[in-house]
């Protein structure tokens, strides 16, 4: 893990240096190890999202649109004298600058898993929430989603370090200009070239085939999960909720009776409770469903990893095609042998041969090619190994990160059921203790 | 024993001082006089012997007046013996178990055993068993109806089953008639009257029914005209308002207790397609443990747990059908019996209202009052008696039930919540079960 950590550090070298900013101490040294989790940005400053604003304002071609902008709190933490606080600054961000931000983050270490954003617009949602963008439910639970990613971000081992995420978090104005600046767009690879490499790459490195492969079935068994989970959740809220009725035809039959009239009275209330007791119960399993959701995004960012592989294997398996070919070429010319039938043999034979003068120049020529070409291959072979070996250990660092989350998580939902059954038997042992006093 | 119109009165003599006989149960006699006052009008206590007397010169020969004596005054007895000594006085008891079907060429049916253990003077032997089809229960309580039509008689269960929705000779149903057909004859076998009841004598002891059945068709005939001589043309002109209130009680009752019925099918909906979900839900977790290597014993646990969680509902859910349901069914039909008795009772005031009617119109002959006349208002009266003490032993019977019925609700939704307690409890370790703990 180590070195693969120096070697990502040290392609992007010219982005450390000094940060701008008080209690960001900049990286020692450039070549620096990449920050361990005890010195990532997460534990000198404390980063939160505080609030969020519906807000309305005009967009690029003057229309008005309404949006949503998020505070963004961060202080720094001075480990050392624990009494004093540092001042907290604080600025808004809207979502498509969370987007701009991933995007710049993803096209610069292409060989990191980049933590997801939530949703933009609600998904798999229990019907009784609503799916609309500005629904205060969905505004609190993406404002928690965004504050996650920020902290993600900033506890990740490289992506902490970087000089863009740490002027988001503390410039207000002007970072867009920052980050375009970086011309990360240009590195940014085109749809078609990416489709191209997935087609024709004829060497894959298996363990990456392997884990595109994970990625996708993650992907589709986490939509699938979360998709059956909602229905689960409509069905136990049809339950719950009929059980209501009890309430109220309790309470109206309690009026005719004598000796069971109270009894049946306070069961219907207590079935009143059981009835309203399921909204408070999904509320909180959507927060298990925002946590698989984000797991669902991540297995996208895995294959975005596996695809910029793809795409890099692609370049290298072309610059050596086009080495062999002119190594050939250059054979050709050298022992005057057409070894196979081309169109430079047919128009050779049909206008004569070229002079030996002519010759050697182009020799000349295909030899400097190959020479170029084989320094290229040599650079790109080493990029190759970089990114596969830097890939690797965050990968092994995701997967890491994905069991331990992904455990909590079901401790968190298990937790949630027993609970659940518990709130059950308590309701359901009150309605007893009132029917036997019927 | 023979069923005849003239005979009819014989057999029954001695069924009501039979019960008479069992008064002089120590704490029944002392405590009655007590008692007496609260729970029955005066009247009552004084009339049982000055009508056993006349009943065998009424004119209709119907068994209404005999009875009545023995129902009212044992209902004293009963009510005290309810709170302590139930079930110590008992001599009787009947069982309904062990269906089968026979297929024969004509038709195919089901048939019950009905087991018959007694100490009582009536039947020559402690024990009987003998098999009865539906169709003999139908005719038992078509009899009960006729010879007692001063009496509340317990319901069968629905004859009609709609075809093809419910499977006639399926398990779950013959099970459920049975335990209605069950309920049906202890129902009889608890009642001071019903229980000597000279048909429910053959039903429990002959070995063959459908001679004995050949028989009584005569009489069948008689007293359909009996009971149209009764219906004929008086209009009742006001309901004692004990009755309008239990009119108006067994109305609101049967209402609340039909959308009970119906909340508890939907819940039961709710569940089952709540199961649907749930039984997709569980291998989700499965499909995603075999992707994962260190989750793949976590997600099995879960998806294994719901599996659990989904056997517990089912149980429920089958509690409620086989149980829940088959008790409020039988209340609402109950309470449609309790309705015709009621109707009847209303045309035999009528009767003697119009009676009194014409006695009045003759004024001249004021001083004497015809016999007939005071006939009808002892029938009156004993059947009020009737009424009112069967309606006291169901309005007691249902509490008992009731209570019965809603706690075994709770308990069933208990144990339910507890299983998946238990499941979601057990995979807690199973989460938490790693070596790598930060």
């Amino acid at each position: 893990m180590e070195s693969a950590e120096a070697e990502t550090s040290d392609s992007r070298s010219e982005e450390d240096g000094a940060v701008p900013g008080s209690g960001f101490p900049p990286p020692e040294q450039p070549v620096a190890a990449a920050a361990t989790m005890e010195d990532c940005l997460a534990k000198k400053m404390e980063i939160t999202i505080s609030e969020a604003e519906k807000r309305t304002g005009r967009n690029a071609v003057n229309m008005q649109e309404t949006y949503t902008a998020y505070l963004i709190e961060t202080r720094a933490v001075e480990s050392q004298s624990e009494g004093q606080c540092a001042p907290v600054d604080s600025l808004w961000r809207r979502y498509s600058e969370f987007e701009l931000l991933r995007n710049y983050l993803s096209v610069t270490y292409p060989h990191i898993v980049v933590p997801p954003l939530p949703e933009k617009r609600a998904d798999f949602v229990w019907h009784k929430l609503s799916a609309d963008n500005m629904d205060p439910d969905f505004v609190e639970r993406r404002r928690i989603g965004l504050e996650n990613f920020l902290l993600r971000v900033a506890s990740h081992p490289v992506l902490c370090q970087d000089k863009i995420f740490y002027s988001f978090l503390t410039q207000e104005s002007g970072w867009k200009e920052m980050v375009n600046e970086t011309g990360f767009q240009l590195k940014a690879d085109s749809r078609l070239k990416a489709l191209n490499a997935t087609f024709r790459v004829k060497n894959p490195d298996k363990r990456f085939t392997e884990l595109k492969h994970y990625s996708d079935e993650l992907q589709s068994v986490i939509s699938h999960l979360l998709r059956v989970r909602a229905r689960v959740a409509d069905r136990l809220y049809g339950v719950y909720k009929v059980h209501g009725n009890y309430g109220r035809v309790f309470s109206e039959w309690s009026a005719i009776e004598k000796e069971m009239g109270d009894g049946l009275q306070s069961a219907g209330h207590h079935m009143d409770v059981y009835a309203a007791s399921i909204d408070d119960i999904l509320e909180e399993e959507e927060h298990y469903a925002d946590q698989l959701k984000e797991y669902l995004f991540y297995a996208e960012a895995l294959r975005a990893v596996c695809r910029k592989h793809e795409l890099m294997q692609y370049d290298l398996e072309m610059a050596a095609q086009d080495l062999t070919s002119k190594k050939q070429q250059c054979e050709e010319l050298a022992t005057g042998t057409v070894r196979t039938f081309s169109l430079k043999g047919m128009t050779s034979k049909l206008f004569g041969q070229e002079t030996p003068e002519q010759r050697e120049a182009k020799i000349k020529v295909l030899e400097e090619q190959i020479q170029e070409g084989e320094e290229q291959l040599k650079s790109k072979n080493l990029e190759g190994r970089d990114f596969v070996k830097s890939a690797w250990a965050d990968i092994e660092r995701f997967k890491e990160q994905k069991n331990h989350d992904l455990k909590e998580a079901l401790i968190s939902y298990a937790v949630m059921q027993i609970s659940m059954c518990k709130k059950g038997i308590q309701v359901w042992t009150n309605a007893k203790e009132c029917f036997s006093k019927m | 024993m023979s069923g005849g119109a003239a005979g009819a009165p014989k057999p029954l003599p001695s069924s009501g001082p039979k019960s008479l006989r069992e008064m002089p149960h120590p704490l029944a006699t002392s405590s009655s006089e007590e008692m007496g006052p609260a729970l029955t009008p005066s009247p009552d206590l004084l009339q049982p012997r000055s009508i056993a007397d006349k009943d065998l010169s009424l004119p209709n020969g119907t068994p209404v007046d005999t009875s009545s004596p023995a129902s009212s005054s044992s209902l004293l007895n009963r009510l005290q013996l309810d709170d302590d000594l139930d079930g110590e006085t008992r001599d009787l008891f009947v069982t309904v178990d062990d269906p089968k079907k026979h297929v024969c060429t004509m038709e195919t049916y089901i048939t019950y055993r009905v087991t018959t253990k007694t100490t009582r003077a009536e039947f020559d032997l402690p024990e009987y068993s003998v098999r009865r089809r539906y169709q003999d229960f139908d005719w038992l309580r078509n009899k009960l109806e006729e010879s007692q039509p001063t009496h509340l008689i317990p319901p069968l269960p629905e004859k009609f089953v709609v075809k093809g929705v419910v499977d006639r000779f399926s398990e779950e149903f013959v099970e459920t008639r049975r335990k209605a057909l069950d309920k049906f004859l202890k129902r009889i076998t608890d009642h001071p009257v019903l229980s000597f009841n000279e048909h429910f004598n053959v039903f429990l002891t002959a070995k063959d029914l459908n001679t004995y059945k050949k028989q009584g068709m005569a009489l069948l005939s008689k007293m359909g005209e009996s009971v149209k001589y009764v219906t004929g043309g008086y209009k009742l002109r006001s309901r004692p308002l004990e009755f309008a209130a239990i009119g108006e009680y067994l109305d609101t009752f049967s209402l609340k207790l039909g959308t009970i019925d119906r909340i508890a099918q939907r819940i039961i909906k709710e569940q089952l397609e709540y199961l649907v979900e749930l039984r997709e839900y569980g291998p989700v977790y499965s499909t995603w443990g075999g992707l994962e290597v260190e989750l793949a014993e976590p997600l099995e646990g879960v998806s294994a747990c719901i599996g659990n969680c989904c056997t517990a509902l089912e149980e429920l859910s089958e509690d409620m059908t086989e149980d829940f349901l088959p008790v409020l069914r039988e209340y609402i039909l109950y309470s449609d019996s309790m309705k015709n008795v009621l109707k009847k009772r209303d045309q035999v005031q009528a009767e003697y209202e119009a009676k009194l009617e014409a006695v009045a119109l003759k004024k001249e002959d004021r001083p004497k009052v015809p016999t007939d006349v005071e006939k009808c208002q002892d029938r009156v009266e004993c059947f009020n008696a009737d009424l009112k003490a069967d309606m006291e032993r169901w309005q007691n019977n249902k509490r008992q039930d009731f209570r019965q019925l809603l706690m075994g609700m709770a308990d069933k939704n208990i144990q339910y919540y507890e299983k998946c307690l238990t499941a979601w409890e057990s995979i807690i370790p199973l989460l938490q079960d790693k070596p790598e703990t930060k």
